[in-house]
């Protein structure tokens, strides 16, 4: 060998030695997201957010790694493996639709690493076994969301009213809370029907909601797709209130619905409203902000779901510094640190609520989460 | 359940089983012709609609660009096939409808925004956006296995949906679209309430049909059609190109699902990925049909229409289970009353 390459190799080793020194400094969040597939219209608004996220925290440079999982279970246990084994990732976010979630929860327990569940599913965080030890989650649950409109109704004087949801676990989470909340307050579920994603006519199911003759009607979808029953509706020429749920909050939805969708009332995280909200609450100026930041970098209104990878990484950003402390990032103990903090860090106030999580907790969100909405005018309008 | 509600449920009923009648129809066309199981069939249905829903947003849509790489894409296979054997002056010809038509109408999608001509104008322009896809696509991916199996011909149906569709979630984005209704007049018999849109639907398809039924009967296109799809080795052999038929089955069926796409777009939302569905439900008449008799799967087609809006009334939930579930006894039936033919060419 001659000197020359013996230099050389010894300048490449040095080279390569420092990035991954300086690499295993930084801090590592991974994304699995539903970027393509069925789910996209959340998983665009939030692949959009991690472009926003801080470079920083706690003085540490932090790499976000985005992949997409297509809203499809399998691709998601590989994309977090993938995370996990060969990119060091300390802290896994995702997925956008429960059903490529749930598994992340084993991928999670067994390699020790923090999950942030970005899905309202309480399923992915209660109870807090073993299993869910490493998972937290920022996002409403459905039953918080469903309580809010619960009240709604009650104190409208609504005695029953018609579901039609989606025939997913979306549809189905929200029934089940809906079940025990609605009978509760005095109100009668006077016909259930479901409906899915890609349904080009729901005028049968509508037909045998209206036949029960309810005092208004719950829509549980996600996205546009929830603009088709209210459309239905309104052409049979029902004209009581139709409820939504915060599946709806996208400027889509109104430019979709137009006026067939003017009065829909709906329960959801108050970033969607956060100039509206009152001046001590704390959502308003984190809510504000992410708002500004996201409309500035992509000239597209926001989305409320993008606001919770935002809310994320600003719940996570409060235990890093007790956690550097305790080792340095991409090693377990850097990880199990941070899970300690993150129980221990009391409220933290975010777009969507304020988040107190303790070991029992690991969804920490009240009522302050959750706020009622009505469509005026083709835009949000906070009901106080 | 009362008159009304049965009414309310016949007449949606057939406003969507008209739509999977066409669809149908042009499954059967494009198998008889060319023997490929067009699956992406409902992906020209998303297409249409949701280049309608640009260009009245006042985009250019993707669809514009996706019809000049193919062009480059399909001009480039034929001056390659054809090097050193055909005349410049064919070459030539080659290269102006194959990028030049492509570049013009791109011009003139970039250009139409802004400069809004209407509806009718939209609709023409949609028209010729999408339609050259059909033709294209199967120079680029079928004449040159015009000869495989139906087994390889169907997975690369299948490839193709998946692509068109990733295709359409890049050129639309994940959200849905509704276009500008035809005209919004509707009229009240009894309780009724009837809407132009739905008449159109009807009406289209039912036009749409008679006028395939003249063009397969009456005219030499149509006939050498025919010809094709009863033996295609005999077709050949009395001088019937059978590319020229494979390309004029895959233009009518892209027609067909542009049409359908510009028909259903007022009426319901449409996403990216909405066509799989209304396809595959077309898709159902088609194998009803045997995928060979028309008549059949045209009025298969409106079964399932009429059999989804009973079931969405009464058992929502089963819906799908329902409707594709109506495709076992079918297959039952045809196996074990036809004797099974290998399919061997």
């Amino acid at each position: 060998m001659s000197r020359n390459m013996a230099v050389m190799v010894t300048i490449l080793a040095a080279a390569t030695w420092g990035a991954d020194a300086a690499r295993a400094a930084d801090i590592k969040i991974g994304y699995t997201l539903s970027i393509t597939g069925p789910a996209a219209s959340l998983g665009v608004p939030q692949k959009n957010t991690v472009g926003i996220l801080p470079a920083e925290i706690g003085g540490h440079k932090v790499r976000y790694i985005v992949l997409d999982d297509g809203g499809d279970a399998t691709r998601s246990v590989a994309n977090a493996r993938k995370l996990v084994t060969e990119e060091k990732v300390d802290v896994l976010i995702g997925s956008s639709i429960t059903p490529p979630t749930m598994p992340l929860l084993d991928v999670a327990a067994e390699t020790g690493t923090l999950l942030i569940a970005n899905v309202p599913a309480q399923r992915t965080v209660s109870p807090v076994d073993d299993k869910r030890r490493w998972v937290f989650k920022v996002i409403q649950g459905e039953a918080l969301l469903a309580r809010a409109i619960a009240d709604h109704m009650a104190k409208a004087g609504i005695k029953s009213v018609g579901f039609i949801g989606f025939n997913d676990a979306y549809g189905e989470g929200y029934y089940n809370e809906f079940k025990t909340l609605l009978p509760e307050r005095g109100i009668a579920i006077a016909a259930k029907e479901g409906f899915a994603r890609a349904d080009t006519s729901v005028t049968g199911q509508v037909l045998k909601l209206l036949a029960a003759k309810p005092d208004a009607v719950l829509v549980v979808a996600a996205g546009t797709p929830a603009v088709l029953p209210a459309k239905t509706l309104k052409e049979r020429g029902f004209d009581k209130t139709i409820y939504q749920t915060a599946g709806i909050a996208t400027q889509d939805f109104i430019r979709v619905g137009g006026k067939d969708v003017e009065g829909t009332v709906f329960s959801a995280g108050p970033v969607l409203v956060a100039e509206q909200l009152p001046a001590h609450n704390a959502s308003r100026a984190i809510g504000m902000d992410y708002i500004k930041r996201y409309e500035e970098a992509y000239k597209t209104p926001f989305a409320a779901f993008g606001a919770h990878v935002d809310d994320a990484v600003r719940f996570i950003s409060r235990a890093v510094p007790p956690a550097l402390k305790a080792g340095t990032p991409g090693t377990p103990a850097f990880r199990a640190a941070l899970r300690d903090a993150l129980e221990t860090g009391g409220e933290v106030p975010l777009a969507h609520g304020v988040a107190n999580i303790t070991a029992k907790d690991h969804n920490g969100l009240d009522d302050r989460a959750a706020v009622m909405v009505r469509i005026e005018n083709g835009a949000w309008k906070l009901v106080p | 359940m009362d008159s009304t509600i049965l009414m309310f449920l016949v007449q949606d009923g057939v406003v969507n089983g008209a739509v999977y009648a066409l669809l149908g129809v042009a499954l059967v066309l494009v198998f008889t012709v060319t023997r490929v199981v067009f699956i992406p069939q409902g992906a020209f249905v998303a297409y249409g609609g949701l280049t309608m829903a640009a260009l009245e947003a006042g985009r250019t849509p993707g669809t514009a660009w996706l019809l000049l790489v193919m062009g480059v894409v399909a001009a480039g296979m034929e001056l390659l096939r054809r090097w050193g054997t055909s005349p410049p002056r064919v070459m030539a010809r080659i290269l102006a409808v194959d990028i030049g038509v492509p570049c013009g109408l791109l011009a003139v999608s970039l250009w139409l925004p802004g400069h809004g001509l209407g509806q009718w104008a939209n609709i023409l322009l949609t028209f010729a956006l999408v339609i050259p896809i059909g033709p294209v696509l199967y120079r680029i991916a079928f004449q040159p296995l015009a000869d495989a199996s139906v087994l390889v011909l169907f997975i690369v149906a299948v490839g193709i949906d998946l692509t068109m569709t990733g295709l359409g979630l890049v050129f639309f984005g994940p959200e849905g679209y509704r276009t500008e209704v035809f005209s919004a007049v509707s009229f009240s018999v009894g309780p009724l309430n009837i809407s132009a849109q739905s008449i159109w639907i009807v009406a289209m398809a039912a036009m749409l049909l008679g006028g395939l039924f003249v063009f397969f009967e009456r005219t030499l296109l149509g006939k050498a059609l025919r010809a094709s799809a009863v033996n295609r080795r005999g077709a050949r052999l009395v001088g019937i190109p059978t590319s020229l038929s494979g390309r004029t089955a895959f233009g009518l069926a892209a027609f067909i699902g542009c049409l359908s796409g510009l028909l259903i777009a007022p009426v319901t939302t449409i996403y990216f990925d909405t066509g799989f569905m209304v396809g595959l439900k077309g898709l159902i008449g088609a194998i009803i049909g045997g995928l060979i008799s028309y008549p059949v799967t045209a009025v298969a087609a409106l079964v399932v229409g009429l059999l989804e809006a009973f079931s969405s009334f009464e058992a929502s939930a089963f819906k799908e289970v329902i409707i594709f579930t109506v495709i076992i006894p079918v297959l039952l039936w045809r196996s074990l009353t036809r004797p099974h033919i290998e399919d061997e060419e």
